[in-house]
């Protein structure tokens, strides 16, 4: 099982509680997120299906690289965390 | 007159209020949110706000009980992008612009214009959006470019209200677009704009004009007014054609443009130096007022601050409500002021809001 979790900051727009779930790439685990939680997809992903240029997701500590085509690999226990980077004023 | 005012801005969509003691905020709403733009639909009275969250995208909520409650409903999505594609234009929300009302004839029916220059239409109050495709698809889109952001955008969409078929659009830079079939099919519409920016030989060119805003007047909507990037036009044809107007009052460089709802004659402009100095004249901060068509202009300044002030008012925030007597503007800087009477005076809502990018009546 992999475990995805969002940035506190999602929170205040829609319900993100900690996801557990089997997938073998980040594509395959954000696509069951969405799937139960559909309003989220908008949230992280752009309307080409890329991560958010804000968005950042780190796996086991490291930041996610196919930000295009979300095919990082998730080793089975792996955490994903979603988060945003600190921008704005 | 509209008793309350909308007031989008970088930190939230502010609730004013008119009372027997004068206009008060009654109540800030997506407190700490960038809102990019704010529609009232005079059809139903539904509120429609587009958030620019930056790390999460563009959002647009709906409220069908005069701000009480909202709801995030859909905000407009590109399609796939398709493979081997030349367009070096990203295929992504990158500003929810403008929203307009379809016409009276057919409820449900919004209009939302975009960076990076999509058109999107919903037939269902927001629930769902589709791309214009006759507009996006143009090979002339290959010429838009960006005008102060990194893309084009379509910042004012007019619905005659005679004939819902009848849509123009404004494009910064992409010139003046219209559609007599409801979108179906789209013809360059900016003859007579003249860009100063560019190579002489170029400056006629329709498809590269930068029109900051362009709005049209409801009760005679062959009329049209629009605030260039270099100047002031106006048509008298639907926005067949284009006069261009020589002088208006202190500059002709601005952003924002309100025409009277009945009479085509009389328009509203909040003028700035120039494009490489967006501050008002002299530091003193006037509304620019023609009764006659652009013969010529007043400059109007009553309960605006004395000079030096630097207060830029940008396309969507100078706003005229249904009586053509009640005016409402908001600066970059966080001031936003009202007048009752056409401009002559003005008096003070607020100095101390966040930067503002758009109101409306309500």
């Amino acid at each position: 099982m992999v475990t995805v979790t969002f940035t506190a900051h999602l929170q205040r727009h829609f319900d993100c509680p900690r996801h557990e779930l089997q997938a073998s790439t980040l594509g395959e685990a954000l696509d069951q997120v969405f799937a139960k939680q559909p309003q989220a997809r908008g949230y992280i992903l752009d309307d080409q299906g890329a991560l958010r240029q804000h968005v950042a997701v780190f796996i086991d500590g490291q930041r996610a690289r196919d930000r295009d085509r979300l095919g990082d690999a998730l080793r089975p226990g792996a955490q994903v965390h979603v988060l945003q980077a600190l921008t704005g004023g | 007159m509209s008793d309350q005012l909308w007031i989008a801005t970088r930190k939230g969509l502010m609730q004013w209020t008119r009372s027997p003691a004068g206009w008060r905020q009654a109540r800030a709403h997506f407190l700490g949110d960038p809102v990019s733009h704010v529609l009232v639909d005079p059809r139903d009275a539904a509120i429609y706000a587009s958030l620019n969250l930056g790390h999460f995208g563009c959002k647009l909520h709906r409220s069908d009980d005069g701000g009480a409650h909202w709801q995030e409903v859909a905000a407009p999505a590109y399609p796939a992008k398709p493979e081997g594609s030349e367009d070096k234009t990203p295929w992504d929300l990158k500003l929810l612009w403008t929203l307009a009302p379809g016409g009276a004839d057919e409820p449900g029916v919004l209009w939302a214009g975009t960076i990076p220059g999509g058109l999107f239409r919903s037939a269902d109050r927001g629930a769902s959006w589709q791309l214009i495709e006759s507009l996006w698809h143009r090979a002339e889109r290959a010429e838009w470019f960006g005008g102060g952001y990194d893309h084009p955008g379509i910042h004012s969409i007019l619905v005659d209200p005679r004939d819902s078929r009848r849509v123009v659009v404004g494009i910064s830079c992409g010139g003046v677009w219209r559609s007599e079939d409801g979108g179906a099919s789209w013809a360059l519409s900016a003859t007579g704009m003249r860009a100063a920016f560019m190579p002489p030989e170029m400056a006629f060119n329709e498809n590269i004009q930068d029109p900051h805003r362009v709005v049209q007047c409801a009760a005679a909507p062959d009329t049209l007014w629009a605030q260039h990037h270099n100047g002031v036009f106006v048509s008298r044809d639907g926005a067949r054609s284009w006069q261009e107007i020589e002088r208006a009052g202190p500059s002709v460089f601005g952003f924002a443009v309100a025409v009277h709802p009945r009479d085509p004659q009389t328009a509203w402009f909040v003028p700035a130096v120039k494009d490489e100095c967006r501050v008002p004249v002299d530091g003193q901060l006037v509304v620019t007022r023609t009764r006659d068509g652009g013969q010529s202009f007043e400059s109007l300044s009553r309960g605006l601050p004395p000079a030096p002030g630097y207060d830029l008012v940008y396309r969507h925030a100078l706003v005229v409500d249904a009586s053509g007597r009640r005016l409402a503007m908001g600066s970059t800087s966080g001031n936003a002021w009202l007048s009752e009477d056409a401009a002559d005076t003005w008096h003070m809502l607020s100095a101390h809001l966040p930067p503002v990018s758009a109101l409306s009546f309500g």
